[in-house]
């Protein structure tokens, strides 16, 4: 048996030579420092890579029952959510997967920028790789669009009006994104051929390019301190390091094997128990009621979106991340040589924390987002009971008056409602029964973040909210005063 | 190649460079000939903005001083488009004017800020966007929030006393319903595009 398996392998092997052309790359040899403890650092590229292998084996199975139009889209994913036998599952360990891809590519990213392994020779490797982040970015942002839902809808008509911002050729570009005047049928079905066809292509053409210059410029060692690298002497070096080198097919693929496939455990396990993201609210124009926010990748833009000053905004939404690319682009040619150990780096750590933290925060402002209106609060939250128990007659109006105005849309009471004005629990302790007219009336001046409410609360009205407000003070607070001139 | 090959008269350099440039310039046709259409396929969506009216209601039956949701369906649309070809109109029908012509108020569902869909609320009059929280004064005019201007108006007319507004693309701050871009506008002439359906 074991002779005929030989005979047939030989027989295949002398025509693909696959001994003589692939065998050589697997076993090619590694810095012994990379094959052995240091070797975990090394894991995320491979395991971003195995993911994208998931989404590929995945993507074609949605593809199957998938139908990219408009009108079917919506519900051909709750066929697959509830009727297609695990179709619930295959999105669910897409969606999982997918995220999954997009922390291992930042990972992996953040490992090869603080190990400095991004230094000379290796610069293209990593601008092969700031791409590969974005075309994940970009499939990560088509493929939201593809769960054809409000939040998707929305998303492409937000892209499109930041897109509408550019100078001069704004308007053309979102003709050319949305596929024609609306947002309808043929943007579907372009993101569909972007997230199906051109952006795979890319990215595995690209992957292909990144694993190429690995096996050219060789897998960096582990950083040390006190061992910087001189482009000179760089090669040489490596060559000398090599000769003590491990192959790679050993312990370093047993790592990547071991660690990948924990991974994909990890992301099934995950979607199994959180289940597919979606579809949530209908892709209908004309519900009013939708609330549309980004998938968790792009949260962080969601949020400096909404806190960054608005003159700075457009520059925020078509410079600004430009600059970033431009930024990652440009690490390997700012700082080609030197240490690479990280605690030689103190910039280069502190880079990392402080983008780390960046990131984090808006993604949590984008999360929470304290800037949106809550929509039904004015209907749905009822003034606390402490608030109105000894109320006379005319504090119980002005209650009733700042619901129906819909100023709990924006303003909590005891931490319920909006939070885009400040809380007003307590605010006759901060405002006179004058001053709260003022503010009711005329809002913030210069259209800040107050509208004006004077043409649209009749007197008596005012005259009860700001009864109201005033009593809205914490047992034993004084009103509020004018201090004495 | 490591076999040796016997020797073979090599074709004159003037031979080459023909052949080389041949091969050049039909390389070149090639990818012209496949890429220009390809490229003016996909240019294709820039096809400026048909002007298609669409009727609302009879002005007699508006009801005077209330801003309410139309809801129409946008006439260039494509069979498969399904909820996508629905689009909307904020109508408040201001009574008649001095001249006794009537007069509306009429804005798109878009937030000027990033496009997300204004609500609006007639106890305290205003537009309110969930995304960032821009918030319009029932004139359309931005009270508060992020918004760089006020709602888009929508071209509306009046036809044998029925109110009619023009199908909306979807506007952005440089190619807004009052006043098109006129970069886009350019391939209107260009390419006609089926308004029927």
């Amino acid at each position: 048996m074991r002779r005929i398996v030989r005979a047939v392998g030989g027989w295949f092997d002398s025509r693909l030579k696959v001994r003589e052309s692939v065998m050589p790359m697997l076993e090619h040899p590694i810095p012994a420092g990379a094959a052995g403890p240091k070797g975990w650092w090394y894991v995320f590229g491979s395991a971003s890579i195995t993911l994208l292998l998931v989404q590929i084996a995945t993507g074609i199975g949605l593809a199957l029952v998938y139908v990219p139009s408009t009108d079917q889209a919506y519900a051909s994913l709750e066929y697959l959510n509830y009727r297609q036998p695990l179709g619930w599952f295959l999105r669910s360990v897409h969606y999982w997967s997918g995220s999954g891809m997009v922390v291992m590519v930042a990972v992996h990213m953040t490992q090869v920028f603080l190990h400095g392994a991004y230094k000379y020779p290796r610069e293209l490797t990593w601008l092969f790789g700031v791409f590969l982040l974005l075309l994940t970015l970009g499939m990560a942002f088509t493929g939201q669009v593809l769960r054809w839902d409000a939040d998707a809808y929305w998303g492409v008509g937000v892209g499109a009006a930041m897109a509408g911002r550019v100078p001069v050729i704004g308007p053309a570009i979102v003709e050319l994104l949305i596929g024609g005047q609306t947002i309808g049928a043929a943007t579907l079905s372009r993101f569909f051929a972007l997230h199906v066809f051109v952006l795979p292509g890319l990215l595995l053409a690209l992957v292909g390019g990144h694993l190429w210059l690995v096996l050219s410029k060789g897998i960096s060692e582990p950083p040390e301190p006190g061992q910087p690298v001189d482009p000179k002497t760089y090669d040489a070096k490596y060559h000398e390091l090599l000769k003590t080198g491990k192959p790679f097919l050993g312990d370093a693929m047993s790592k990547d094997a071991l660690f990948s496939s924990l991974v994909v455990i990890a992301v099934v396990v995950i979607a199994a128990l959180a289940g597919p993201k979606g579809p949530h609210g209908l892709p209908d124009p004309v519900l009013t009621g939708a609330n549309p926010r980004p998938d968790w990748p792009f949260l962080w833009l969601f949020g400096l979106l909404s806190l960054c000053p608005p003159g700075l905004e457009t520059f925020v939404m078509l410079v600004f991340p430009g600059l970033l690319v431009v930024g990652l682009l440009l690490v390997p040619f700012i700082s080609n040589h030197g240490e690479r150990a990280p605690s030689r780096r103190p910039v280069a750590v502190m880079a990392v924390t402080v983008a780390a933290t960046t990131l984090a925060v808006l993604s949590y402002a984008g999360a929470t987002a304290p800037w949106s209106p809550v929509m039904e609060a004015w209907s749905k939250d009822p003034v606390p009971v402490e608030m109105v128990r000894r109320s006379g007659p005319l504090e119980l109006q002005g209650a009733a008056v700042f619901q129906n105005k819909d100023c709990r849309n924006c303003h909590a009471l005891d931490g319920v409602g909006g939070r885009r004005g400040p809380d007003l629990t307590d605010v006759g302790t901060r405002l006179t029964h004058n001053q709260l007219i003022d503010q009711v009336s005329n809002g913030t001046p210069g259209g800040g973040n107050m509208p004006a409410y004077g043409k649209k609360v009749n007197p008596a009205e005012m005259e009860a909210l700001a009864a109201f407000l005033g009593s809205l003070r914490p047992p034993g607070q004084p009103p509020a005063r004018v201090a004495a001139p | 190649m490591a076999e040796s090959s016997p020797p073979e008269p090599q074709p004159g350099p003037a031979r080459r460079s023909v052949l080389r440039w041949l091969a050049g310039g039909a390389g070149a046709a090639a990818a012209g000939a496949v890429g220009v259409p390809l490229a003016a396929y996909l240019g294709g969506a820039v096809g400026g903005h048909p002007v298609n009216w669409v009727p609302i209601g009879r002005v007699a039956d508006l009801p005077v001083g209330e801003t309410r949701l139309h809801v129409f369906t946008d006439p260039v649309r494509e069979p498969w488009d399904g909820a996508c070809a629905k689009a909307g109109a904020y109508v408040r029908y201001l009574g008649p004017g001095d001249d006794g012509q009537p007069r509306f108020w009429v804005f798109a569902m878009n937030c000027t800020h990033l496009g997300c869909p204004v609500s609006w609320f007639p106890q305290s009059g205003l537009f309110m966007c969930p995304c960032h929280g821009g918030v319009y004064y029932e004139n359309g005019e931005h009270a508060s929030g992020p918004p760089p201007r006020g709602l888009y108006h929508m071209p509306w007319r009046v036809v044998d006393g029925v109110l009619e507004v023009q199908a909306p693309h979807l506007p952005t701050l440089q190619d807004t319903l009052e006043k098109p871009s006129g970069l886009v506008q350019l391939g209107r002439s260009r390419i006609g595009r089926p308004t029927g359906a």
